[in-house]
């Protein structure tokens, strides 16, 4: 079976000489098919530095990095914006809704560069909408959303191209608890219908509705935990839906 | 991503911010409008110009004394003609009825049609029952100074050869006169005192239209040449011979014969320079025309100034637009946005405002040129509206492609962190 993600013995260095900073000391991680991966550590562990490089925003220093079994450190900027637009579904903390664009805009704009015809593009973006329970909400600019309901129509704008990988960074550190739930509600369904999910947090609560949990700790992997099978439900499923 | 959808992107980015894109075309507007509307009162005070010079009459020449015998007036332009010689001159002689009278002679110059001697006093007063106008140019000539001079008769009739034997005081006035004096009364038939001398108006010129804003072309009155020289001139020396050369071919031809003619009776030539010039219609056009010409290109590059300007205004309030959107470059490129899109969609807004404001400047400029300005009529060039709408979209594309660039180049983590 192809892995979603291969990332070889990575490591990223920020600028040269006596004030380089290493952020990543080595990294290797595979995510297969189905998958439900949270990543945890504190701030400067290297998370985000690693979130960024399976988001194909950034390129590792040294290493390599297949995602879906392409080789992105190779491609060039085109190619490279094509596989952001069709493998990865991004979830920001800070939501990053386009402002003064309706949900139901923000949601096709995906679709939009990725070529899809305005008719098609409008179905699927309500249907998107309708999955995270937002289709009363569609023509709400994201200044008249709570922070919960924002980050829904931002979760919907990353499934609506059906990507490879749903990738969250912070998906609910700007959220409220019952928000909060609703988000992780939101991927355990998800992960539950078999999307390759990849989560990074620091905190505890939301880790534990991941399949598997990877700790880092300054730029490397000290902990690697799995908590339910590849092929499995995810553990806290019953409790979001009941 | 096609086309369309990249217009619909850059319009929703100018419409949120609706005033700042409206001042920006509002430079480029103003740029335009200028470019249009100066080349075309350019245009306008050309083609006035060498209407008025056409006024002047066709197939004319105009000979006039170079010493200060002729005075001030003349039918019109005066040229200064370079004196190619400045040897001795042991005596400039005048211009007199003689030598319009040899010019006449057919043996001599065959090629002339016809000579008026013409005398001119300035600002002569003249009056009416109580009525008071100070006419700019009273002319003392023959009858056939109105065919030389183009100058038609709308009312009542010329003078005729009689007159001017006769040194009847009669006068033949212009459209201006007629108005400041008469009003709407018919002047034909009237007696006016020109500083005391009466006249009897025998008839109204057709009006001649201003020239440029210089010279009421119809603010004069022509009367036979005895009568004006014995009542306000004296019999000094002609202003003026003007003559008429049989057709636009015998023009060169006549003003050789009038040379020879005119240097055998004053003693030109050897050591001795001409004592008089002649005016050609045809030089004088092209010398007008070259300095009107100079006038409009000068006119065009202050416009065009004002035009780069706003297209400063542009890549201004564009880099600001890039620097305020880095956030939203930064999502739409992690969400897969091609560099192409990013780059379309804020060369599209540049291009936007700089067209927007060009249309506007074309339709402001178009609706000011119907008004006269500085009494000028403005003609408006079809050439400088294309060149203003083509010079305005490639300021929009040249000065917005530099932001547009720098948006396109931004590195989505980068522009992701922004705040």
């Amino acid at each position: 079976m192809s892995l979603v993600l291969d990332v070889r013995d990575a490591t990223k260095v920020y600028g040269a000489g006596e004030t380089a900073v290493h952020a990543l000391r080595g990294v290797s991680l595979q995510v297969e098919p189905g998958d439900y991966v949270a990543i945890m550590g504190a701030s400067g562990s290297g998370k985000s530095t690693l979130m960024n490089i399976i988001g194909c925003l950034d390129v590792p220093s040294a290493g390599e990095f297949h995602l879906d079994g392409v080789d992105v450190g190779a491609l060039d900027d085109r190619r490279q914006a094509v596989v952001r637009n069709r493998k990865i579904g991004f979830v920001f903390q800070s939501f990053n809704l386009i402002p003064r664009m309706s949900a139901v805009m923000n949601v096709e704009l995906p679709l939009a560069y990725g070529g899809v015809r305005p008719a098609e593009r409008r179905r699927r973006a309500l249907a998107a909408l309708d999955l995270v329970g937002l289709a009363d909400r569609v023509n709400h600019q994201p200044n008249e959303l709570s922070g919960g309901q924002q980050q829904r129509v931002a979760i919907a704008r990353a499934l609506v191209n059906s990507p490879t990988l749903l990738l969250a960074d912070e998906p609910t550190g700007a959220l409220d608890s019952t928000s909060t739930l609703d988000v992780l509600g939101i991927f355990d369904r998800l992960s539950a219908a078999g999307r390759t999910i990849v989560v990074i947090t620091h905190e505890a609560d939301v880790a534990e509705h991941a399949k598997r949990v990877v700790r880092l700790r300054d730029g490397r992997i000290i902990e690697d935990t799995r908590l339910a099978p590849v092929d499995g439900l995810p553990p806290r499923l019953k409790e979001v839906t009941a | 991503m096609n086309a369309v959808e990249i217009v619909r992107f850059a319009v929703r980015g100018l419409a949120a911010n609706k005033m700042r894109s409206a001042l920006t075309t509002l430079g480029i507007l103003i740029g335009v409008a200028a470019v249009i509307l100066l080349v075309a009162v350019g245009e306008g005070s050309s083609q006035s110009i060498q209407r008025n010079i056409q006024q002047l009459g066709a197939n004319t020449l105009t000979v006039s004394s170079s010493t200060g015998g002729g005075g001030g007036g003349g039918g019109g332009f005066r040229m200064a003609q370079p004196q190619e010689d400045t040897g001795p001159r042991t005596q400039a002689k005048p211009l007199t009825v003689d030598d319009a009278r040899a010019l006449a002679d057919k043996a001599a110059a065959p090629h002339v049609a016809s000579v008026s001697p013409v005398v001119s006093a300035n600002s002569q007063a003249a009056s009416y029952e109580g009525a008071s106008h100070s006419i700019q140019q009273v002319v003392g000539t023959y009858p056939s100074y109105f065919e030389a001079s183009n100058k038609p008769v709308a009312k009542g009739a010329y003078f005729f050869n009689d007159d001017v034997l006769a040194a009847r005081k009669v006068i033949v006035i212009g459209q201006t006169v007629a108005e400041n004096l008469f009003g709407a009364l018919d002047p034909v038939g009237k007696q006016i005192t020109v500083t005391g001398v009466p006249f009897t108006v025998v008839g109204v010129l057709k009006e001649a239209g201003s020239t440029g804003g210089f010279q009421d072309a119809d603010d004069l009155a022509i009367a036979p040449l005895p009568s004006v020289q014995q009542s306000l001139t004296g019999f000094g020396p002609l202003n003026q011979i003007l003559v008429k050369a049989g057709s636009a071919d015998d023009v060169a031809a006549a003003q050789a014969e009038i040379t020879s003619v005119l240097d055998q009776r004053h003693g030109v030539g050897g050591t001795v320079a001409a004592d008089y010039q002649i005016l050609n219609q045809a030089t004088l056009q092209e010398t007008v025309s070259a300095a009107t010409s100079t006038f409009t290109v000068l006119l065009a590059a202050v416009a065009a100034i004002s035009l780069l300007v706003g297209g400063i205004g542009i890549t201004n309030i564009m880099l600001v637009t890039v620097t305020e959107r880095t956030r939203e470059i930064g999502i739409r490129k992690a969400i897969g946005a091609p560099r192409g899109a990013i780059l379309g969609q804020f060369l599209v807004e540049a291009t936007l405002l700089s067209l927007i404001g060009g249309l506007l400047g074309v339709a402001i400029a178009v609706a000011g040129a119907q008004f006269t300005i500085a009494g000028i009529t403005p003609v408006v060039v079809p050439s400088s509206v294309v060149l203003a709408l083509g010079v305005s979209v490639a300021i929009g594309l040249f000065f917005g492609s530099y932001p547009a660039n720098r948006a396109a180049k931004l590195r989505p983590i980068e522009a992701l962190r922004f705040e």
